[in-house]
């Protein structure tokens, strides 16, 4: 393994991440603070608890998901988007490193920054709301393994999209609405019936309901399905990159 | 001298079936500089791209060091560095992050004294702390060669080292690319500059449209290929071109006291000898001779111009 390369990539991206610090924290937090006022106060008001859960508290693991998925697909597209606009990936393509290494450097960097803003996320949330972690260990795995399955996600758009635009539609147009409709600020029970069945078929469902059983122990859906479908979504991203790499990373050609 | 790189049957084509390289064939010796000249479009940046990896071949074996740069990747590429052609650099890092970053990437643990070793001896130790965009152009050429540098390869590949470099620059670039050789690393460089391969190689490839045309020695190219011209000139003028004189294809200068006359170095026999029997017999006396050669950039524009009348017959 080329670990002083893994760690020079890693290194420059947390960098990159350093620099523009208060662009990166800000956001989420002004964000944060946004739905909690709109939701929180202007919903809440209305809606006061969720399966025995006051509602701004409820939708805390919803709003976290929310800024994981998109901070970690749009870090590590930007991340390897950026060397290709720039030209500068010649270096990376040049050097000793395996596909496997460049993408450990890159998604290990954007997993990391969005798990920073994730944890900075529960603490402006804890300024508004009790936000209560049954299950910390359970909590620390979903962020971890959101984290890395959407950051290759990210990786994937960064190595197909054609400009900067392109990086922007799928977390816009996808991402965002599935969140939304995924159960971030209500429970699918709520619901009526013919919607519920099709917010099954939201991917997104099942990994808002997994954490949030984390916080509180309630779910839309059971751990083991929330599971499982994070699991299948980080190894048909694995699949994905595996197969475009060998491709030459859509680069090499 | 043994070879470092060694490409056989090399052949790239692009996804729109492009041809870039076709049956490419090169041996370059250990601790030589190498010019790969060609016209614009003609596989330089491709045959280089496809030694560092850059790009993927499709037919063909190379190998670093006798090593395959496919199999042993890590191994080869830790050999190898290359300066792109374009000025590719991370605007709003500093000089400093930047070749250390290229340090890591190529699997080398830092080393700071290097680092500052190099930058001292490319004359940016005082920029080290500013950032890539506050540089100028012959200034980032010198950050590019550093990050190409930081690892320590035996092979340096120069694409296109001094392009839209001014002459002062240039003629730097070139001292700095000497020493470079001179502590003992191989060379190769892509210039569309004649005078730049003719100034620092030891060795010339001609490409043109994705193959070899021609691989010698400069100095060996230049007395092969090049043609060479006598400039007699002579005491007084020459009225009109009759008697002996008549017979030889020269031309005269404006005062018509200098006889130009070309022949080529490759023929047995010249006809010098004969043409200065020549004057005298006329009556004319010599006041002075010189010869001249044909530039590598005049054999360059040959054989790719004969390269070219072939491709278009075939």
């Amino acid at each position: 393994m080329n670990w002083y390369g893994i760690k020079a990539i890693y290194i420059h991206e947390m960098e990159r991440f350093r620099r523009t610090l208060f662009q990166s924290l800000a956001s989420p937090i002004i964000t944060t603070s946004l739905y909690f006022v709109v939701f929180g106060s202007a919903i809440g008001s209305r809606i006061t608890e969720i399966d025995g859960i006051n509602y701004g508290s409820y939708i805390v693991p919803g709003m976290i998901m929310l800024t994981i998925l998109t901070q970690s697909i749009s870090n590590a597209s930007f991340a390897f988007y950026f060397p290709r606009f720039t030209n500068t990936i010649y270096e990376i393509l040049a050097a000793p490193l395996s596909s496997f290494e460049i993408v450990l450097g890159f998604v290990g960097a954007a997993a990391s920054k969005s798990l920073i803003i994730g944890c900075v996320i529960i603490v402006t949330a804890n300024l508004f709301v009790d936000v209560r972690i049954d299950h910390p260990l359970l909590m620390i795995f979903f962020l971890i393994l959101t984290s890395i399955t959407f950051a290759l996600f990210g990786f994937i758009i960064g190595m197909y999209a054609e400009g900067f635009e392109g990086l922007q539609i799928i977390p816009i147009l996808v991402i965002t609405p599935l969140v939304f409709l995924g159960g971030s600020f209500y429970s699918i029970n709520m619901l009526p019936e013919f919607w519920q069945k099709i917010s099954l078929l939201n991917p997104v469902l099942y990994l808002i309901s997994g954490f949030r059983y984390s916080f509180y122990e309630v779910s839309d859906v059971s751990l083991f399905t929330s599971t499982l479908t994070i699991l299948t979504i980080l190894i048909g991203c694995i699949i994905f990159v595996t197969y475009t790499f060998s491709k030459g990373y859509r680069i090499k050609d | 001298m043994k070879n470092i790189l060694e490409i056989n049957n090399v052949t790239k084509f692009y996804k729109n079936s492009v041809k870039a390289l076709e049956k490419v064939n090169l041996n370059i010796k250990e601790g030589e500089i190498f010019a790969l000249l060609g016209p614009n479009g003609a596989g330089k940046s491709t045959l280089i791209n496809s030694i560092c990896g850059i790009v993927n071949f499709n037919t063909g074996t190379i190998k670093i060091n006798n090593m395959d740069i496919i199999k042993n990747y890590r191994t080869t590429r830790k050999m190898t560095g290359i300066v792109p052609q374009e000025l590719n650099l991370e605007s709003f890092e500093t000089v400093w992050n930047n070749v250390n970053y290229s340090r890591g990437l190529f699997g080398k643990k830092p080393d700071h004294n290097y680092i500052e070793k190099l930058l001292k001896q490319l004359s940016l130790w005082d920029k080290k702390d500013s950032k890539i965009k506050e540089l100028s152009g012959g200034m980032k050429r010198r950050v590019l060669i550093a990050k190409a540098l930081s690892h320590q390869p035996k092979l340096l590949f120069l694409d296109e080292p001094t392009a839209s470099v001014d002459v002062e620059l240039r003629k730097d670039m070139w001292d700095v690319v000497k020493k470079l050789n001179e502590d003992g690393v191989t060379i190769i460089l892509t210039t569309h500059y004649i005078e730049e391969a003719e100034e620092l190689s030891d060795r010339v490839a001609v490409i043109n449209d994705g193959k070899i045309i021609l691989v010698d020695e400069k100095d060996k190219l230049i007395e092969k290929l090049g043609e060479k011209t006598i400039k007699i000139e002579l005491l007084e003028p020459i009225k009109k071109i009759n008697g002996n004189l008549s017979k030889y294809n020269f031309t005269l200068d404006q005062t018509n006291k200098i006889i130009s006359h070309t022949y080529n170095l490759n023929s047995n026999t010249t006809d010098i000898t004969e043409l200065l029997n020549d004057v005298k017999k006329d009556g004319y006396e010599i006041k002075d001779i010189n010869t001249e050669q044909s530039s590598l950039e005049e054999i360059f524009i040959k054989l790719i111009k004969e390269n070219n009348n072939e491709l278009v017959r075939n």
